[in-house]
């Protein structure tokens, strides 16, 4: 028999921050979610590419995604369909609202426990936030090992797998035994386009809140209406203490937002020859600003 | 982050075509499939929520990988060695990524694994290709000849061939050889039959090849012995798992440059029989190349849209006298023509494709069932329709594509002949469009005949009974004007001997092209504002084109030509 494997994708729906316009922030100081359209966070997309090799490579693996969010967040899931996913679950509920990034990695925990996968591949960092500690905190909460910054799963050996970390000086390969939790850099492999007959066959793929939202797309020749049917997980679904759960888990606290705005103080004109610009270069490294 | 389909509304208004529920109706009849495939779809509003989002992904992968990859495609273009072609990196890349996103055999029933889409979304994802990278345009296009296997292949070839497009093998038709390009009747590689295995066997060279080390191709050859002309020729399909064909050598082009233009040598190679014999160039080979014309009139929007957004941004971002030069009127004349040009010819471009997919559609139908005598008189009528747009939109489109490249270059100044900017390329690979899948000259001869036999004064006066809207009624004064003179050049030609109406010929083409692409203008208008613009400018700038037409007919005695004619006496002094 051929090895298969489930893998969770962790993703999340973020604010599209990279290309903020002057309305991006709220006077107070918050993002206003309204004036950025609302994306797959990109490094969670090279996590989900690195699961769908693993199935390329294992047929008969399944990729599910889990996501936490308000309804709309639904669309994670969608997406990965059309790129090749087979399901997902949408961890929604008021009781997680406000969550910070410990009482997230916990939500995200306790449904992980019910899903029982293999692999937990999660994006290194949202968009949003930047924290990149959801991944990790998830894989202590689990008691799982982690690996972060991966840019390749290279493969699997004697039930351990094998994955490429990218670093700041280098690369390292690493291995590890199963269950892992890895978070994926930006540097991995882009994501798979969406897949036309995926679409059309996903396109109808809904939770069951904007079913009832919705009273249009009803019409459902092949697929039973389970098959398109997005679950949603609120704590109920997931079991743990209600107290480790959104505002009340989450001990970040907001203190005060500032906005900043970056001045040139000083400019330096360069030409754009190769001397100048080797000297750029070199300063720029020596200064740390890259490299 | 760019999406080709979402940042140009010019192809969304075309899924809003009052003949889009139509088409959609004839395609997936009564959404039969529904039943039988789960991405099938069940109403007419899921089809076209389908094509829009299936064209969202075209788009993106137009905006975000192939227009990316042009500029290194066109620099480093294919590799040949030991008789095989290796795409550029790029080439590849954009390849790998349509076939992961299951884009190819996009307008094949689903039973081949195909999207059963109508033709006018797989002409729309064609333009932005063309509009990403010219070049890739045409490895993209060349899925055209599983559109001909199926319909005139076996079962057992279809069954063979078509569910391997989808899977995202490539193709390539096999036409041209050293001495048989525009001629095609005078192609000689030899197919001979093997009595003993059964198989046919191609003998023979093949030159200017578009991807002619692909996977599956069609090939024309000379299965008759004994024959010179375009009776004897068979079509036949080959796959390079058989063996038997090598690539000689590839060309070093001036544009398409990713696109890998090859010589081939057939050695024994195996083959199999399309269709029936001797109807290899009569039948099979029309049909290909109506299908291929409509493939290069969309290849040439693709690319007049890329000269015209090149030329606005550059017109914005350079400032000479204190301001950005758009503001100068020399400017922005130009950028307006240039939109004016490409406007009518996409807006003739889905015209045309709109025929084409109706008459289509009925075939198809007919293969499963007996059409009615009123389905059998409109599937007559939109192919006749299509038969007479086809030249036409590939004649003007091509051309079209060519001025406004030039036109945009020019915008660009000094800056527009240097390679920093994309308009050199995009100036290089427009100058194909006009040659290949026969010239302009030869388009002019295809419709010649509907000037002659009135069809295209035809379906101005249907054109003409379209309603207007308050304010357009100058414009359909001029327009009668216009048909009205048109039919007056005709007349004045008419009487001439053979040699003067084929030395007109392209006149008056050009003349009935102005009158409908200007109708098909001012008809979009009346349901988009945005239109009107471009009406106005083609319209105003077509009567003028058509005035110096006329003028010149008119005045023309029959021993005007006589300097024409002596031209044919002076030969190049030898040095």
């Amino acid at each position: 028999m051929t090895k298969t494997f489930k893998i969770v994708v962790l993703a999340k729906q973020v604010p599209d921050t990279r290309n903020v316009g002057k309305n991006a922030m709220k006077e107070d100081g918050t993002v206003n979610r309204a004036a950025l359209p609302a994306i797959f966070n990109p490094e969670d997309m090279n996590a989900l590419e690195q699961a769908l090799r693993i199935k390329d490579r294992f047929p008969g693996s399944k990729v599910l995604l889990l996501t936490m969010g308000p309804s709309r967040a639904a669309e994670i899931i969608r997406e990965g369909f059309f790129r090749g996913a087979d399901g997902g679950v949408l961890l929604t509920d008021r009781k997680f609202a406000g969550a910070d990034t410990l009482a997230t990695s916990y939500a995200l925990a306790m449904a992980i426990k019910k899903m029982n996968p293999d692999m937990i591949i999660a994006g290194r960092q949202a968009i949003d936030g930047d924290t990149a500690q959801v991944g990790p905190q998830v894989a202590e909460k689990l008691n799982l090992p982690q690996v972060t910054y991966a840019e390749d799963i290279m493969g699997f050996e004697n039930d351990k797998i094998t994955i490429k970390r990218r670093l700041e000086r280098g690369v390292e390969v690493v291995t590890s035994t199963l269950p892992v939790v890895i978070t994926v850099n930006a540097t991995a492999a882009p994501c798979r386009p969406r897949n036309a007959k995926q679409l059309m066959r996903f396109k109808h793929a809904r939770t069951l809140t904007e079913e009832q939202d919705n009273e249009h797309n009803s019409y459902l020749p092949i697929f039973s209406l389970e098959s398109l049917i997005i679950p949603e997980w609120g704590v109920a679904d997931v079991g743990g203490d209600e107290a480790n759960y959104g505002l009340s888990g989450s001990p970040t606290k907001v203190k005060k937002i500032e906005n900043i705005v970056f001045q040139a103080k000083e400019s330096k004109r360069l030409t754009s020859a190769d001397q100048d610009i080797d000297s750029l270069i070199k300063e720029l490294i020596s200064s740390h600003t890259i490299g | 982050m760019a999406n080709f389909y979402k940042d140009n509304k010019d192809l969304k208004f075309q899924f809003q075509n009052p003949l889009m529920k139509k088409i959609v109706q004839l395609k997936e009849q009564d959404f039969k499939d529904s039943g039988k495939f789960d991405y099938a779809p069940c109403t007419g509003e899921d089809t076209l929520d389908s094509y829009e989002k299936v064209m969202e992904i075209a788009g993106e992968i137009c905006g975000d990988v192939i227009a990316v990859n042009a500029e290194e495609v066109d620099k480093c273009g294919p590799h040949h060695e030991n008789g095989r072609v290796t795409y550029a990196p790029g080439t590849q890349q954009n390849q790998d990524v349509l076939i992961q996103a299951g884009l190819y055999g996009m307008s094949l029933p689903r039973e081949f694994g195909g999207l059963n889409f109508s033709m006018v979304p797989y002409v729309m994802a064609g333009e932005m290709v063309a509009r990403a990278d010219a070049g890739f345009a045409n490895i993209w296009g060349l899925q055209d000849c599983a559109e001909t296997i199926h319909e005139f292949a076996s079962e057992e070839l279809k069954n063979e061939f078509l569910p391997r497009i989808n899977q995202g093998q490539t193709c390539s038709m096999d036409l041209t050889e050293p001495d048989a390009g525009s001629d095609l009747q005078a192609v000689m590689l030899k197919a001979t039959y093997n009595e003993k295995t059964g198989i046919w066997y191609l003998n023979g060279v093949k030159r200017f090849i578009t991807n002619g080390d692909a996977q599956i191709k069609l090939v024309l050859a000379r299965s008759e012995e004994n024959t010179t002309d375009g009776r004897g020729l068979s079509y036949f399909v080959y796959d390079k798992d058989w063996e038997g064909v090598q690539v000689r050598r590839i060309e070093n082009k001036l544009g398409i440059k990713g696109s890998p233009t090859c010589e081939l040598v057939f050695h024994n190679a195996p083959a199999k029989l399309v269709g029936e014999r001797r109807m290899g160039l009569i039948k099979y080979v029309m049909t290909l190349m109506n299908g291929a014309r409509l493939g290069v009139a969309a290849q040439s929007v693709g690319i007049s849209e890329a000269a015209y957004r090149e030329a606005l941004k550059y017109a914005h971002e350079r400032t000479q006298f204190g301001k950005p030069i758009v503001q100068f009127p020399a400017v922005y004349e130009m950028l307006a023509i240039i939109k004016a040009k490409l406007q009518a010819s996409r807006a003739l471009l889905y015209e045309t494709t709109r025929f084409v997919d109706i008459y289509k559609a009925y075939g198809f139908i007919a293969e499963e069932r007996k059409l009615t005598p009123e389905e059998r008189q409109e599937s007559k009528s939109y192919q006749r329709l299509a038969d007479m747009f086809t030249p036409i939109v590939k004649l003007m489109a091509s051309e079209y594509s060519n001025q406004n490249a030039y036109d945009s270059l020019q915008v660009h100044g000094g800056s527009g002949f240097m390679k920093d900017y994309p308009i050199e390329r995009i100036f290089r690979d427009a100058r194909i469009t006009t040659i290949y899948e026969g010239t302009s000259q030869l388009q002019v001869v295809a419709a010649q005949r509907y000037v002659t036999n009135g069809a295209y004064l035809n379906q101005i006066k249907e054109y003409e009974k379209t309603e207007f809207k308050p304010g357009f009624s100058q414009y359909k004064k001029t327009l009668a004007e216009m048909a009205e003179q048109y039919q007056q050049a005709v007349a004045l030609v008419a009487g001439s001997d053979n040699e003067v109406i084929d030395f007109h010929a392209r006149r008056l083409v050009e003349m009935a092209a102005h009158i409908i692409m200007s109708y098909l203008l001012i008809i979009d208008s009346q349901s988009d504002d945005s239109f009107e613009n471009s009406a106005s400018v083609y319209l105003n700038i077509s009567k003028a084109w058509n005035d110096e037409r006329y003028s010149y007919i008119k005045d023309f005695a029959p021993s005007d030509i006589n300097p024409f004619v002596s031209i044919k006496e002076e030969i190049v002094p030898e040095a």
